[in-house]
Order: C-alpha cells, then sequence, then structure tokens
C-alpha cells in the first residue's frame, strides 16, 4: 500500500485537485483562468520536451499550437455542419494530427544542427507561417480568424460544453492524459536517448544514434502535444485567429518553461500556471504588467537560471535533512527589503506609466489607496529612497542568507 | 593468416591546402590488438576520425569486414559494429553514470527509438547496465551525473560506453592519457579484460602500455605508416628509432 502511495499519490492527488479547484473558485473569471491554465500545462510541457530534454531551443513553438487549432476549428465547423462524424471530446486528437505533420516536416528540417542553427530556424518558419496566416485567408480566416460553435449534437459524455465548468473538465482530462504521456515519455528509450543527444550528440552518433532522426521524433511528439493544447484552445476560445501562429505565444511559452524551470519534469507545469495567472490579473490591475514580466524573467535568467523548480529542488536535501527551519528566519528577513525595493520601483513604473499614458496626467494616480499627483517630486523621492533602503538592507540580508547555507551545507557534510 | 577486419587503403586527408593524411594504408587483423604511434602532429587523431566517419575521406577508401565504410555517417559505421573512444573526454555529463552506460546499449539491444518500451523495465538491459560498471569499477558510483566523476573515473566510463554495445572493432584514442601511473596500471589491465576477443586499434603516447598490450604496431610519421610489425621487431626498426622512438625513449 505505501508504495502504491508513493508511486500514485501523487497522480492521485493531482486529479483531486483538477476536480476540485472549480468547486473552490467558482467565479466565471476562475474558470476561465483555470481552463488557460490546462492548456498553458500542455503547451509548456510539450516545449520542455524540446528544450529541456532535447536541447533545443525553439523560438516558433506557437507554430505547432496555432496550426493545431486551426484544424480543429475547421473539424469543429464539420461537426456541427453533419460532415464529420467526431465526437467533441475527440477534437483535440485533431490538433495532434496537425501538429505530428507539420512537426514530422518542419521537425526534419531544422534539426540537422541543435544549437543556434536550429534556433533560428525555429525562428524563420515560425514568420513564415505568420505570413501565410494572412495569405492563405480560406484556411486561416485573414485578419478576423475563424470562429466556431463548440456546442455540436455528438458527444461521447453528455455534456453539452455550454457551460464553461463542461470545458473545463474536458481540458482538465486531456490536461491529466497529457502530463501523464509526457512524463511517461521521459523513461522511454526514445526520451533517454534524446537526453544523449541534447548532453552531446556528437557521441550519440557513436552509440549508433543519428542525432537528426532522434531530435526529429522527439519534436513530432512534441507538436503532438502543442497540437492537442492547439484543440482545446479552439474547444475553449471558439475562435482562433492568425495571432495563435505568432511570435507572441512563441516568446510566451519558452519564457513560461524558463521561469518554471527546464531541468525538472514538473517545471513548465509551476511556470505556466504563474504565468498564465499573471497574465490574467495582473493585466487587468496595472498597464504595466508586461515590464514586471519581464523584470521576473529577467532575474529568473540572472539569478535562478534552474527556474522555480530549480529553487525548490535545491531546498529538497535541507528539507530531507530537517534543517529547513534554519534557513527560515533569513529568508523572511530578506523578503522585508526586497519588498520595499519593489515598491519604489513599482512607484516609479506606475508614475511613469501615469505620466505617458494617462489623458490627463494632472488627474491624481492611485496606488496602495492613496491618491496623489503623479508629477509630485515627493512621490518620486519617495520611491527612490525605498529603492536605496530597500537595496541596502538586501545586500546585509542576502549575506545573513548566504551565511545561514553556510551553516546548513556544514551540518549536512557533517551528518555523512 | 586470419582475416582482415578494418582496412585502410590509400587514404588522403586534406584541411584546405594542409595535407594531414598522405596516402594512409593499414590492415588490422581479426581478434588482434593493434597500436599506432607516432609523433605529435603525425594524423593519428585524424586517422580515427576518418574511420569512425567523424570527417569524410579526400581519396582512398576503408573497408570494415569488406564493407565499405568511408563517408558514412558516424552512427551507420557504429552500426556495422566499430566503437570508438576520444582522447577528450566525451560522455554525458548531465546523465548519471548508469543511464550514459544503459544509453550506449539501447540500439544495439534493439530499443533504438522506441517510444512504448518503459526502460526500467528492460531487465536485459539494466543488467547488462550493471554487469559493465562493475567492469569498470564504477558500480557505486552509478547513480552520479557522469560530469562529476573524477578524470580517470570520467576515463573508464569513456571506455565503458564504447565496448557496451558489444562492437567488435574497439577503436581507443589514448586512454591513458593525463592519467597517473597506476591508475594507468589500471586502465591497461580494464583495457586487456574488456577487449578480449575482439579487435582493437589503440592510439597511445605512453610507451610501456604501447608494448605491454599491443600484437602489432604501426608507426604513423606525416601521414603515412612508415613500419607494421611485432613489437619486438618495431623496437630494432632502425627507420621508426630514426623518426620516432629515439626522441621519445631515452
Amino acid at each position: 500500500m505505501p508504495i502504491l502511495i508513493r508511486r500514485y499519490g501523487i497522480w492521485a492527488a493531482a486529479m483531486v485537485l483538477c476536480g476540485v479547484l472549480p468547486l473552490i473558485f467558482k467565479s466565471s473569471f476562475s474558470i476561465s483562468l483555470l481552463s488557460q491554465m490546462g492548456i498553458a500545462i500542455i503547451f509548456a510541457l510539450s516545449y520542455n520536451m524540446l528544450l529541456g530534454h532535447g536541447g533545443m531551443l525553439s523560438f516558433g513553438h506557437a507554430v505547432y499550437l496555432g496550426l493545431g487549432g486551426f484544424l480543429a476549428m475547421h473539424a469543429l465547423n464539420r461537426i456541427g455542419g453533419g460532415t464529420l462524424p467526431l465526437p467533441l471530446e475527440l477534437l483535440p486528437l485533431v490538433g495532434g494530427m496537425a501538429g505530428v505533420l507539420a512537426g514530422a516536416v518542419f521537425g526534419w528540417l531544422s534539426t540537422d544542427r541543435a544549437g543556434t542553427t536550429f534556433a533560428l530556424i525555429s525562428l524563420g518558419i515560425g514568420e513564415l507561417i505568420a505570413a501565410s496566416a494572412l495569405m492563405l485567408p480560406s484556411f486561416f480566416g485573414g485578419e478576423e480568424g475563424i470562429a466556431g460553435n463548440r456546442m455540436v449534437k455528438m458527444t461521447l459524455t453528455g455534456f453539452k460544453f455550454g457551460k464553461s465548468i463542461e470545458v473545463y473538465y474536458l481540458i482538465a482530462c486531456w490536461m491529466l492524459i497529457s502530463v501523464a504521456l509526457m512524463y511517461l515519455l521521459t523513461k522511454t528509450p526514445l526520451g533517454r536517448v534524446a537526453n544523449a543527444v541534447r548532453d552531446n550528440p556528437e557521441r550519440a552518433a557513436f552509440i549508433g544514434y543519428n542525432p537528426r532522426s532522434v531530435r526529429t521524433i522527439q519534436f513530432t511528439l512534441a507538436a503532438f502535444f502543442a497540437g492537442l493544447a492547439g484543440g482545446l484552445f479552439a474547444i475553449n476560445y471558439e475562435i482562433i485567429t492568425a495571432e495563435t501562429v505568432g511570435a507572441n505565444p512563441s516568446g510566451s511559452v519558452l519564457m513560461m518553461t524558463y521561469i518554471g524551470g527546464v531541468g525538472h519534469f514538473f517545471g513548465p507545469i509551476l511556470g505556466a500556471v504563474l504565468v498564465t495567472f499573471m497574465q490574467q490579473s495582473l493585466a487587468g490591475i496595472t498597464h504595466a504588467w508586461l515590464l514586471y514580466f519581464g523584470l521576473l524573467f529577467v532575474i529568473m535568467v540572472l539569478w535562478a537560471p534552474n527556474g522555480l523548480a530549480g529553487l525548490i529542488m535545491i531546498h529538497e536535501p535541507v528539507w530531507k535533512a530537517g534543517l529547513l527551519k534554519r534557513l527560515l528566519p533569513a529568508y523572511l528577513a530578506i523578503l522585508v527589503p526586497t519588498l520595499v525595493m519593489f515598491t519604489g520601483v513599482m512607484i516609479l513604473v506606475e508614475i511613469n506609466y501615469h505620466l505617458s499614458l494617462s489623458i490627463n496626467p494632472d488627474e491624481p494616480l492611485t496606488l496602495f489607496g492613496i491618491a496623489f499627483n503623479a508629477k509630485s517630486p515627493i512621490a518620486w523621492a519617495l520611491a527612490i529612497v525605498l529603492i536605496a533602503v530597500g537595496f541596502y538592507f538586501f545586500r546585509r540580508m542576502g549575506r545573513w542568507v548566504n551565511q545561514s547555507w553556510n551553516e546548513v551545507t556544514q551540518l549536512m557534510k557533517g551528518d555523512r | 593468416m586470419s582475416a582482415i577486419t578494418l582496412k585502410i587503403v590509400d587514404v588522403h586527408k586534406s584541411f584546405g591546402s594542409s595535407k594531414i593524411i598522405n596516402g594512409l594504408n593499414l590492415e588490422v587483423l581479426k581478434g588482434e590488438r593493434h597500436a599506432v604511434i607516432g609523433p605529435n602532429g603525425a594524423g593519428k587523431s585524424t586517422m580515427f576520425n576518418l574511420i569512425s566517419g567523424f570527417y569524410p575521406v579526400s581519396s582512398g577508401y576503408i573497408e570494415l569486414n569488406g564493407q565499405l565504410i568511408s563517408n558514412l555517417a558516424p552512427h551507420l559505421i557504429n552500426r556495422q559494429g566499430l566503437s570508438r573512444s576520444f582522447q577528450v573526454t566525451n560522455i554525458f555529463p548531465k546523465m548519471t553514470v548508469f543511464e550514459n552506460i544503459r544509453c550506449a546499449l539501447l540500439w544495439p539491444m534493439g530499443y533504438r527509438h522506441s517510444f512504448w518500451h518503459m526502460v526500467g523495465k528492460m531487465k536485459k538491459v539494466n543488467a547488462k547496465a550493471e554487469q559493465i560498471l562493475e567492469r569498470i569499477r564504477l558500480a557505486d558510483r552509478k547513480d552520479i551525473p557522469a560530469g562529476l566523476l573524477a578524470y580517470a573515473e570520467q576515463r573508464a566510463l569513456e571506455i565503458g560506453i564504447t565496448i557496451a554495445g558489444d562492437a567488435q572493432v574497439i577503436l581507443l584514442d589514448e586512454p591513458t592519457a593525463g592519467m597517473s601511473q597506476s591508475e594507468t596500471a589500471h586502465a591497461v589491465e580494464l583495457i586487456r579484460t574488456v577487449t578480449e576477443g575482439k579487435t582493437l586499434l589503440v592510439v597511445e603516447h605512453d610507451m610501456s602500455v604501447v608494448f605491454g598490450l599491443a600484437d602489432r604496431i604501426s608507426v604513423l610519421v606525416y601521414g603515412q605508416m612508415v613500419a607494421t610489425d611485432t613489437p619486438d621487431k618495431i623496437r630494432q626498426n632502425a627507420q621508426v628509432q630514426e623518426a620516432y622512438l629515439g626522441k621519445e625513449i631515452d
């Protein structure tokens, strides 16, 4: 029994969590957010099949999300019109097949070399498809895209998919299936050899593998899951436009995956959840959300290149040794100046956005419930003081964090 | 007279205007341990890169068991039963030691690009990987990322990856380079046991290793073989002494 829990416990917990979440967060905003997170999780994990597992840095992964979405949308309209006998629940597979076809062709073209060559070709293919999206209006629907109606008669489950909660459960099911499949894939010969090709393609050739074939197969499978996410996207939004294949979602999936952490399987899940949350909630609070997002990305790349998952996993041995409480005081202490510093940065950013974007810059700006004039020198001075003071104490507390870490590592060495 | 396993016929190789290999001829017999020696820059590593498909030949040809292999891609040559190691350690640094060996077993044991088998359930592969780790004495290090191993351990892993797939022809490029005396002695012992019954072609600078290990020795100077013979006769060969040995062994 304990073995069963250890092996399948996390999957059971994930299923329960997916089932219960919309019962706790009932608003239509929350349901829509959860649905988007589900799609983003599949997309980010499929991206990590390239970057983390296969060593391929792609700037055009949205091509497969988008093509999957468009083909699924055409299929949806045929289902609605009665010319395609396919239950709605299986529609994402159409998206997946579109991903496989496009992935096999473009994968073979772009995977002769990894590194810069691959990255540039992926960028080129992304631009190519985005450009042809406007040139081929019959498939991509031109500027306004293609719309569809997901309330079709043919379903397996009896759900009508009129309510967004029903769509959420469909997305959650496909998300759990996809996550499980992508996880199992890392445990197959292909998954392991993809790691070998990532680490050392030259050596992989001398143990019998053509690096290009390995990359192409891995790429095609990743494109399948991206296309499947695209199919869910089509069902969720009932509209898909040329923007979906473009550079924006391609960049955003890269950032999700990187922020989450490429080195651990669950990293991109964290990244997808966090970034989707930021995209949806911060965007409603401030115009400057992209700037904060960019700031987060730069900070992660500079100081936490292993992402959130990496930050969590370096604490695993500390936690197992029961020493986490020795780090906590220093962590809490550094949190305070960090927040102070961030508040200063935020005041400056919001003042500048207010001055350059609002219709009347003389109107008072409200931050933390305090209204003030954005041109007031006091606000500027306060922001700068906050940053300076925060920075000073951040450095001091940083030393404490380092010291605590050293103590903990010493203690752990002593244990052995 | 044994059969010829590896045959190099009048091979030339130039990089731009510089000719590195100038009409190279070599016959390696089935089951022998054959060493190649020669001064720095003689073209020993280039020769290995030509045999293993890393470089195409400029002219001439190479045969493995009667099959033409020159200008084939490395993975195709490897699938015909030729495996090589590298002078500079060339492993999979982020993967565990065990995974390094297991990956080298996948193609030869028929799993190829499978994404429908679970590596954890492939009993024969895993047992064989364990057995190889025992032989290269890395069994107790198997769960460590290979990049964190000590230098001599990485060299042992390099040999482990090379021999894992049971290739019948093994090319080792300076397997003891940078090792201490005791590490070298251990490495020679390891090479001797793991190449038992196989054909070995080895490039080596350490003369005690060469003369202790090889059945026959070839001397490569300026991209050509100046002599191929048994160790005793190579030692007495005036041409060889002039070209090479006299300077190295005082």
